[in-house]
């Protein structure tokens, strides 16, 4: 049943967006959310995308993260129209090749950290060593030893950590972060950003980031701003403009 | 599709284990339901299996004329009683019957030393005991020569024995009933209640004549009982007692009979029938109780999933299928249903027996009712739990996760 997704090709570009639109509502009351999107992201890459809100910033994660379908043009993802797939197909793509960081964790409540993080490989039907993938992807984001903490029990910068361990947990190929630090201090924000940016240097996860913030979108190689529904500027920034 | 319901069971399991509380009260509905049930329905079988036992001490084949017209249930106008005469004639004329036992009875006190007891004395012929299987504990049952001479002589019940003689061996001590000291003779094996509730055992049975004689002072028989051969249709026989008695009481065939021959094994089948009617109408009004457990379920699972929209959303996100939210949400509310379930079987057991010693029925453990009760509470669980666990896969990721 998990191997109705299309082989996905390595050789194939990783996310390829050609000409996407997305128009909400019909008839006089649509409205055009995104009105022809060209983006390319190469394995390895680290995004950030910015934008006032409305400029189509977040229907444009939502469509990368195969969470929604656009209304025109195309999605590839490594080699996969993702519009022409069904609902439990881009579910599919999602637990095997996505991960997620959302703006408020979104940790399941009275659960530990180290439950909470295994539950993409409970989805992914993981058995044995399901626990020891969690402590690691604990340890790969300093949180070794607070694993029996319920999120209640943890600071913001720490359940964010629990949230980034469960994106990573299944080795995914694109994390995708909407505003991972919105809801954090910028101590804490600049820890996160730096955990990022080291799984990105270190082990090479390719990572598309939203977010409202100058600062933090200095940390990736590589910025995408958007303004009514189209890519304004794309620019892509020196490795030594990187690190502060 | 193993695995999946396995995970579903993990992750419902996790999530009952994080709402204890909510998960016990939302199984309470679902546990007095079933108990009751099983309760009512344990009690009820019990009911009418001591019904079919006191049908079966009964004897066999029993037919029982009384005087006076049949009026309705219990009631009968009065009419001339029947003779010793009578009795013998049935005997006599009326082919294949087993034993016929003219019965006459009347309350008085029994004394013995110091001790006396308000109790009932029935003169009846020796008959009376295979016929009404009555057997003896100890001593011995009169003969019919002693029914013949009137002897003085008598048998006693063990509630008599209990309260004349204490612990006593009676055997052989003399009773005073009214004017009549009499020798006890024999002592009667218990046999408890009957079906109306009367103590079987507080009796003393003493040969006919001694008693028209001696205690009622009259020729009269209350009522005879006939027993019949074995394969021998009891209709016949009635048929044929209803005949000659017509014609011994002279009745002319415009005239209804004035008397009224009973066949115990109908009395006896209507009232188990009723008793039984009366548990399933019981365990259906219970039923009910399961019913309104399982929109409590429903209740609670809609409220869980609009709860936990952000965590549903969460699940979609990192990769749950439709199908595994349904299954999650779907498997919760069975393991809620049938949980309450098994806790309402166990409580329902422990009652019922326990209540069964107060009401003095027997226990009968009815396993296809705890099966019932059980498949029950778990498809309960599966239609109440369908509509919400339906609206927690269907909800749309993006929207579900932006919810506040």
């Amino acid at each position: 049943m998990n191997a109705t997704v299309t082989q996905p090709e390595r050789s194939a570009p990783l996310i390829e967006l050609r000409g996407v639109t997305k128009v909400y509502g019909s008839g006089t009351a649509a409205m055009a959310a995104l009105r022809g999107v060209d983006l390319h992201i190469d394995r390895g890459e680290f995004v950030a995308v910015m934008g006032a809100s409305g400029s189509g910033k977040s229907t444009c994660m939502n469509i990368l993260g195969c969470l929604d379908t656009p209304t025109g043009g195309e999605y590839w993802f490594q080699g996969i129209e993702v519009g022409s797939l069904t609902r439990n197909q881009r579910a599919l793509l999602r637990r095997h090749y996505l991960g997620f960081v959302f703006q408020s964790f979104n940790l399941l409540k009275r659960t530990s950290a180290a439950e909470n993080v295994e539950l993409p490989l409970i989805y992914r039907h993981t058995g044995a060593g399901r626990h020891a993938q969690a402590m690691q992807a604990l340890q790969q984001v300093g949180l070794t030893g607070w694993e029996d903490h319920t999120p209640g029990e943890l600071s913001g910068g720490q359940q964010q950590r629990v949230a980034i361990a469960r994106a990573i947990v299944t080795q995914p190929v694109v994390l995708l972060a909407d505003e991972p630090t919105g809801n954090l201090d910028s101590a804490r924000s600049v820890e996160i950003m730096e955990l990022l940016t080291s799984l990105n240097r270190d082990q090479g996860i390719t990572i598309v980031m939203v977010t409202h913030e100058p600062d933090m979108a200095a940390y990736a190689k590589r910025i995408v701003h958007f303004k009514d529904g189209l890519i304004e500027r794309d620019e892509a920034r020196k490795e030594e403009t990187c690190s502060r | 599709m193993l695995a999946m319901t396995l995970n579903a069971l993990r992750l419902a399991l996790r999530e009952l284990r994080r709402n204890v509380m909510r998960s016990i009260l939302t199984m309470l509905g679902i546990i007095i339901g079933v108990a009751s049930v099983i309760i009512l329905v344990t009690l009820g079988s019990g009911a009418t299996k001591k019904v079919t036992q006191q049908i079966a001490s009964l004897g066999s084949n029993l037919l029982m004329l009384s005087p006076g017209k049949r009026m309705g249930p219990g009631q009968s106008s009065g009419a001339a009683p029947f003779k010793l005469a009578d009795a013998e004639a049935i005997a006599r004329d009326v082919p294949l019957l087993a034993a016929v036992a003219p019965i006459s009875s009347r309350s008085t006190t029994a004394i013995y030393a110091n001790e006396n007891w308000a109790t009932s004395v029935t003169g009846t012929t020796e008959q009376y005991f295979p016929l009404s299987n009555r057997r003896m504990k100890d001593g011995r049952a009169f003969t019919a020569s002693e029914v013949r001479l009137g002897a003085a002589v008598c048998v006693i019940g063990e509630t008599v024995r209990t309260k004349l003689f204490g612990s006593q061996n009676p055997i052989g001590s003399r009773i005073r009933l009214q004017k009549l000291s009499c020798e006890v003779i024999g002592l009667l094996e218990a046999k408890g209640q009957n079906t109306m509730g009367q103590d079987q055992d507080d009796v003393i049975v003493v040969p006919l004549r001694t008693f028209q004689r001696r205690i009622a002072g009259n020729e009269d028989v209350s009522m005879i009982q006939v027993s019949v051969q074995d394969g021998v249709s009891t209709d016949r026989v009635r048929r044929e007692i209803t005949r000659l008695m017509r014609v011994r009481r002279h009745l002319s065939t415009t005239q209804d009979d004035n008397f009224n021959v009973m066949d115990m094994k109908e009395i006896a089948s209507m009232l188990s029938g009723t008793t039984t009617m009366m548990t399933m109408l019981l365990g259906a009004v219970a039923a009910v109780s399961l019913l309104v457990g399982g929109i409590g379920i429903m209740n609670i699972m809609l409220v869980s999933v609009t709860e936990r929209t952000r965590e549903i959303g969460t699940r979609l996100a990192i990769g749950a299928l439709e199908r595994e939210v349904l299954l999650q949400f779907l498997v919760e509310s069975v393991v809620i249903s049938s949980l309450g379930g098994l806790i309402g079987i166990v409580l329902a057991l422990l009652a019922s027996a326990s209540l069964a010693g107060l009401l003095q029925v027997p226990f009968v453990f009815n396993a296809p009712i705890v099966l019932i009760g059980f498949a029950f509470s778990a498809v309960v669980g599966v239609i109440f739990g369908y509509v919400p666990a339906r609206k927690a896969a269907s909800l749309d990721p993006i929207e579900a996760l932006r919810h506040e």
